[in-house]
Formats: C-alpha cells, sequence, structure tokens
C-alpha cells in the first residue's frame, strides 16, 4: 500500500513518498471543498472521534469538517484537563471511547506522547492532533501543500521558521517533513526559546533574524505563548518584538516573492506586525484552508488501510 | 538438589566456585556453615568434612557473600499496594540481595526513632532477608530541620538520607553533615538539583529534543556533587553521592578522592546497562531520577566501576504501580524495579569483559556491606552465613510476570540475560531457590 501505517502520529517515520501521495490526495480535496457539493461518501457509515484534552477550536473544526465532508459521522468530545489525574482521564477515556467502537480516533493533548499511549490501547486508528511539545504532523502537512501550490514544489526551498521552537510541536513536525521533502530549514529565535542539540535535525540557528531570513522563500512565524515572555524565557514582549517580531524592515531580507505563513492563532505586534500579517504576501487563511483538505486526505488515507490492517491488536 | 527444609545447625555447600573480594578469594572449594554463620572457607574444607554432614553439591557454580543493595525503595508503610517489606525481601532474595537499605521516603517518612523502629519490626517478622532502615536527615525530607539523628542511628537507622529529594540549602545541608560527623554517621544524598530539573523528565539532547520531552542537564547532577564534595571537606563528613550518572560527576568525585576526602558514590544497574535511547516511544518504564543519558555517559559509567571511583552498584528498585506509570511520560512516576534483575543485568559487564566476576561483588557486596559497617558481603569465617549461589552464564528471558514484587515496572521485561542465582542463603537458612519449572 502507498502509506504503510495504521496511525498517523507523527512525520518522524513517514517517507518522502508517503509525504507526497498524502499531499497529491490532498489537492483533490481542495477541489471537492471549493465545489458547492463538498460532501463525499468514502467514509459512510464511519465513526470518527474527536478526543481534545486541549482546548483548540480551529483545530478541531478543520478535523470536524474534514470528516463530515468524507461522509463519517463525527462526535466531538472535549474533556477538560483535572490537573489531579491527567492520565488517568487520558486512559480511561479512551478505552471507553474504543468501546463504542470508533473507526478514526483524532487526539490532542498537553503531554507528548499520549497518543503513542492512546494507539497502543485503542483498536482503531489514532491521528495526532498536537501532542505537547512533541508532533503536530497535520499541521506541517498543510503547511507543506500550502508551500507546493505557491512554490511548485517542497525541496531547494530556504525555509525560516521563527519564534517559539522550545515549546513547538509545530516546528518539530514542519523540522521533519521539510528537511525530508529537501527543503533547507533555518530557525530563527533567542537561544533560550531552542531545544537542545536541535542542529542534529539538520537545521542552522540564527539569533539575527535578518541574517536568518536572507533570501528566504518561506518564512513561517510561531505564536509566542504569553506565559514565557515576562522574564522566564525572554524579558518582556517588548524586547521580543524589537529582535524576533516581522515587521515590513525584517521581511525586506527575504526573497521579493517570499510567502509568510503562521499556525495562528496570531499575537499581533509580538511575534508579527499587522502589515504583515494583512499583506499580499500572507498566506495565512490559505492554510486554514489546506488543513480541512490535508485532514481529509490523512482520515481518507487512514481509513482504507485499516481494512488491510485488520484489527489492531492492543497490549 | 537436596535442600534443607529447615535451617540445619550445620551443613556444607561443595563444588564451588568461591569469589569473596573481602578476602582476595577466588578458588575451587566448599563452605562450611554452622549455626547460621561460616565455619571455614576454602579449597581444604571438603576433604576435613564429618562424614554424617548435609552437604549440598553446587555444581561447580559461583558462590559469593550475599549482595548488600544500599538504595531500596519499598510501599511500606503508605504504599503497601506496591510493595511490602515481605515482597521486597521475596524479590531480593531471589536476586541474591541478602541485605537490603530502604529508602526513607515512605508515608510517613521515616523521621522519627517509633518509624525506624517499626521498619525494624515489620522486617524481623515478615522479610526474609535483613532490612536495614535509612533514616531521614530532615523532618519530612523537607530540607528545613534537621531530624533526631543521633536517636534513630541509635534505634538502628543504617545511614542517612533524604530520600529522592537532594537538600538544596547549602547551610542546612552543612549543618546535617556536621552534626551527623560527630555519630560517624554515612550520609547518603540523591545529588539532584531540583531547580535545574525544572520541568525535565529526561536527558537533555538530542533525543529530548525530537521526543518533545523537557530535558535535564547534566548540571543538575554535577553541581550538586560538587557542591557537596565541598562540603564534605568543610565538615569533614562521610559523604556517599547515591546514584551518579555523568562522567562530569566523575571528575568530582575523583578528584574529592585525590584529597583523602570520605567521599564515596554509587551508580545504579540502570545506567550501567541501559540509556536514553531505551526509552523509544515514551516508555515510561524507562523514566527514573537521575535520567538514563548518553551510551557515552554509560561506558564512563562502567569505567568509573572499573577504576575503582564508583564504589557501588545498586538496584535503584523502585516498585511504580499501574495508578504511577501509565500516565504519558512527562506525568509518570520515577524508578523502576531491580532487586531480582540487577545481578543478571550485572553479568553483561562481565560477559562484555567491562568489568571482572571480582569487581562486580566487590562493587554489589563487599564495598556497601563495609560503607553501611554491616556483618556482610564477606565469606570470612566467622562472618553470618549470607550466601549465593549463582550460575552466571545460564541464559534466560525476563518476563516481568516471573517477579516477585508487587510492582512489575521492570525496565527488562522481555530481556535476555545471562546468569541467574540458583540459591540464596541468609544467616544459613535458604531463603531462595531456582525452580526452572
Amino acid at each position: 500500500m502507498a502509506f504503510a501505517h495504521r496511525h498517523l502520529l507523527g512525520i518522524a517515520g513517514l517517507t518522502p513518498p508517503e509525504i507526497t501521495a498524502l499531499l497529491d490526495l490532498a489537492e483533490e480535496a481542495v477541489e471537492i471543498s471549493r465545489q458547492v457539493e463538498k460532501k463525499k461518501v468514502t467514509l459512510k457509515g464511519r465513526t470518527q472521534i474527536n478526543l481534545f484534552f486541549e482546548a483548540s477550536t480551529r483545530t478541531q473544526s478543520s478535523f470536524e469538517l474534514a470528516g463530515k465532508r468524507l461522509g463519517a459521522d463525527v462526535m466531538n468530545m472535549a474533556v477538560r484537563n483535572s490537573s489531579v489525574s491527567k492520565g488517568e482521564t487520558l486512559l480511561d477515556t479512551a478505552m471507553t471511547l474504543s468501546a463504542m467502537n470508533p473507526d478514526i480516533l483524532v487526539v490532542r493533548h498537553a503531554a507528548a506522547g499520549a497518543p503513542q499511549l492512546l494507539a497502543r490501547k485503542v483498536g482503531c486508528s489514532v491521528i495526532n492532533a498536537g501532542d505537547g511539545a512533541h508532533e503536530h504532523p497535520t499541521q506541517a502537512l498543510l503547511d507543506a501543500l500550502t508551500i507546493r501550490r505557491h512554490k511548485k514544489r517542497l525541496d531547494n526551498l530556504v525555509v525560516a521558521i521563527c519564534g517559539d521552537i522550545l515549546h513547538s510541536r509545530v516546528a518539530r513536525s514542519n523540522i521533519l517533513l521539510l528537511t525530508a521533502m529537501g527543503a533547507e530549514v533555518r530557525l530563527i529565535a533567542p537561544t533560550t526559546l531552542l531545544p537542545a542539540n536541535v542542529e542534529a535535525m539538520g537545521v542552522k540557528c540564527y539569533r539575527n533574524m535578518k541574517e536568518g531570513l536572507a533570501d528566504a522563500d518561506v518564512v513561517m512565524m510561531l505564536r509566542l505563548q504569553l506565559e514565557r515572555m515576562s522574564g522566564a524565557f525572554v524579558p518582556s514582549s517588548r524586547e521580543y518584538f524589537h529582535f524576533y517580531g516581522l515587521d515590513e524592515e525584517k521581511l525586506k531580507q527575504a526573497k521579493d516573492d517570499a510567502i509568510v505563513m503562521h499556525p495562528g492563532p496570531m499575537n499581533r505586534g509580538i511575534e508579527i506586525d499587522s502589515s504583515v500579517a494583512d499583506s499580499g504576501r500572507s498566506v495565512i487563511h490559505e492554510q486554514v484552508e489546506m488543513g480541512v483538505a490535508v485532514r481529509m486526505a490523512v482520515i481518507e488515507t487512514l481509513a482504507k488501510n485499516s481494512f488491510e490492517f485488520g484489527p489492531v491488536e492492543t497490549e | 538438589m537436596i535442600m534443607p527444609e529447615r535451617q540445619q545447625a550445620a551443613f556444607a555447600l561443595t563444588n564451588l566456585h568461591l569469589i569473596d573480594p573481602s578476602a582476595g578469594l577466588d578458588e575451587k572449594g566448599a563452605i562450611l556453615v554452622e549455626d547460621g554463620k561460616i565455619k571455614a572457607i576454602g579449597a581444604n574444607v571438603a576433604g576435613q568434612l564429618p562424614e554424617d554432614i548435609l552437604r549440598v553439591d553446587g555444581g561447580g557454580k559461583i558462590a559469593a557473600p550475599g549482595l548488600v543493595d544500599m538504595h531500596v525503595t519499598t510501599g511500606e508503610p503508605g504504599a503497601e499496594h506496591r510493595e511490602t517489606l515481605r515482597s521486597a525481601s521475596h524479590a531480593a532474595a531471589a536476586g541474591g540481595v541478602t541485605t537490603m537499605a530502604c529508602m526513607p521516603d515512605t508515608d510517613p517518612v521515616i523521621d522519627d526513632i517509633a518509624l525506624v523502629d517499626f521498619i525494624k519490626r515489620r522486617a524481623r517478622d515478615t522479610a526474609r532477608v535483613h532490612v536495614k532502615p535509612y533514616a531521614a536527615m530532615t523532618r519530612g525530607l523537607e530540607g528545613k530541620e534537621m531530624t533526631e539523628i543521633g536517636l534513630m542511628l541509635e534505634a538502628g537507622a543504617v545511614a542517612l538520607s533524604n530520600g529522592r529529594k537532594a537538600i538544596t540549602n547549602a547551610q542546612i545541608m552543612r549543618r546535617v553533615m556536621t552534626y551527623a560527623n560527630d555519630f560517624g554517621a554515612l550520609i547518603v544524598h540523591h545529588p539532584e538539583d531540583p531547580d535545574l530539573v525544572g520541568n525535565g523528565v529526561m536527558n537533555l539532547g538530542e533525543t529530548s529534543t525530537r521526543l518533545g520531552l523537557p530535558g535535564i542537564p547534566s548540571e543538575a547532577e554535577t553541581i550538586m556533587v560538587a557542591r557537596d564534595t565541598r562540603l564534605a571537606q568543610l565538615t569533614g563528613c562521610r559523604y556517599h553521592a547515591g546514584q551518579i550518572s555523568c562522567a562530569e560527576s566523575l571528575d568530582i568525585i575523583r578528584r574529592a578522592k585525590d584529597k583523602g576526602l570520605d567521599v564515596t558514590c554509587g551508580v545504579s544497574i540502570n545506567h550501567l546497562t541501559l540509556n536514553e535511547n531505551d526509552i523509544g516511544l515514551y516508555r515510561t518504564f524507562y523514566k527514573m531520577s537521575p535520567p538514563l543519558r548518553t551510551e557515552d555517559e554509560r561506558l564512563a559509567m562502567i569505567e568509573g566501576v572499573a577504576d575503582g571511583t564508583i564504589d557501588v552498584i545498586v538496584s535503584a528498585h523502585d516498585p511504580q504501580d499501574v495508578d504511577t506509570k501509565r500516565h504519558p511520560f512527562a506525568e509518570c512516576a520515577d524508578g523502576a524495579v531491580g532487586l531480582e534483575t540487577m545481578l543478571s543485568a550485572s553479568m553483561r559487564l562481565v560477559h562484555d569483559n567491562q568489568l571482572s566476576m571480582t569487581q562486580v561483588i566487590k562493587a554489589l557486596s563487599t564495598t556497601p556491606a563495609s560503607l553501611l559497617g554491616l556483618d556482610a558481603g564477606s565469606l570470612k569465617p566467622g562472618m553470618p552465613a549470607d550466601i549465593i549461589i549463582f550460575d552466571p552464564d545460564l541464559p534466560w528471558v525476563m518476563r516481568r510476570d516471573m517477579l516477585k514484587s508487587r510492582s512489575k515496572n521492570t525496565a527488562f521485561h522481555k530481556s535476555k540475560l545471562s546468569g541467574k542465582v540458583l540459591q540464596t542463603y541468609v544467616d544459613g537458612q535458604q531463603v531462595y531457590h531456582y525452580d526452572p519449572s
């Protein structure tokens, strides 16, 4: 089969042909989503459960729409994270849901590795919708689709990822995907927001934003959580914007046709200037559209695969 | 094999390869046990035995002093569903451990003479190996107020510990060391700075970056080891770093020893045989404190044992149940059980020619016994007959359902191991024998 995985837990482990196949399928989904009649019947009778231990309006509605457009029955479960027994809630809820025989389980959790833990316990395909600072594979796929539609390729592009890399699952998944596809990935951040030995993932790190942006084809900004400012990792939002906020002046270093991306939600005036965010170079809204398409492609691929894999062996 | 059902007044273990680091013994021979003590040992013993004495043929396997494990956590009191002194002692006997020093971080904390006495009584009534309780250095392990160190030592505490919590306040550590030194007590500290650990859950580096898990720098350990050795110099106390995991810590300990300070250190069997890659995709049984480090650090630990910088190998036995381990990696508890696999896992180092058999037995038995001032770790005549007989080559596959521990959180599930304890004696009484069926 073209995509030899039961789950999508991360970009790690995917081959370039598998990534390309998902992106190609997503292109078709874009066309469907732009029609008046947006619904397929591929997943008729299948059940998809969105299990979100962390609140996320965008990702959850994107997965919901993707499932519905494929004809699946979609149920949303928002599980409040009790600080006392997070893990207990996780496994207990998962086992309960598993007993309802879903075909696809979409999971977001604040702890890295939570989808891996679930995948070993439930009898259906698991899609990682973001786990701690580990991975957010569908975000990387939608970013790649957006880039490919603008640049017609992924290899030999210079992609600068800027911001809080340390706490970002989006950055990790993007690094894995883009380096696998042959792009040059640069990280721009103060060292307090860079993970240890991240160069080992095949990237170059820059502390000077202008140098990092030089001749970039793609500028990917990351959200800086408010609690990371005020002295813990950077001294203040003012200082952060001065050195690492994307404004027109700094963007001049990138190529003239460079696109600007952001996984959202944006902090205007902290990591990105409104004039850039709303400019013609920003593809931020297109990313949202590609999000639905990519998730349709992933759900459809895994649902088809489940026939070939047979029943899941749980531990 | 014929086994004495009850304690025999006298019996002989014959046809053995005797290894006793305390006597420099490494030869074929026999051991005569009488009234729970070793009466005679050596190549000539077999020929001089009384005719009617019960003889147990050792089949040419190794006989060594029973192991002395300086770092065992049980769940008694407070978490008996994880481990009791009784269940831990059964695990110990199966692993060849005849003396376990039990950590004070129970619930309640062993910070009072009544609790030291409680452990001793429970051990006497329920345990089949020797149990030596540590006393907490500070009340509630909070690192603030000194406990009644002298009274607890008098009540039978074997040494002082602050459990898995380091004392961060250097002034308090200094006072505890100064005061404890008046009693000649050994301080066994867990040198890991909680502030530098922060929310870290594994070794800091490429692997933690790829897994998206917060990392723990080795400096969390080295800064604490450096501080402690300086304080040991200032106070003159007997200091033992319970578990180290980094090559840099070795340098610090080596320098302290070169200066003539009374400083020693230990390493867990986990840090000698596993590294951070074993975590794989978030396997929580490999989450421990200190964290598993890189392969280079692991090799440095083995060298540390080989050159004598590391004095002691411990199991770091820490039973954790489903309620504390079946969580996402960052949210689950530290620790793995180890009493039953410590010797077998150590044999990997012998088979790989990284350590000699004598070096391993010394670090597992003779040295910890002498640091804790125990009548153990030796097969010399007159010593209690705490003896193990083991086959260093017997191949077996570890499965967690084989464990006698109440908790099954082993880091060696499905591991191929060579080396198995066949018989364990405590005070001349057989407390374990291997049943292959």
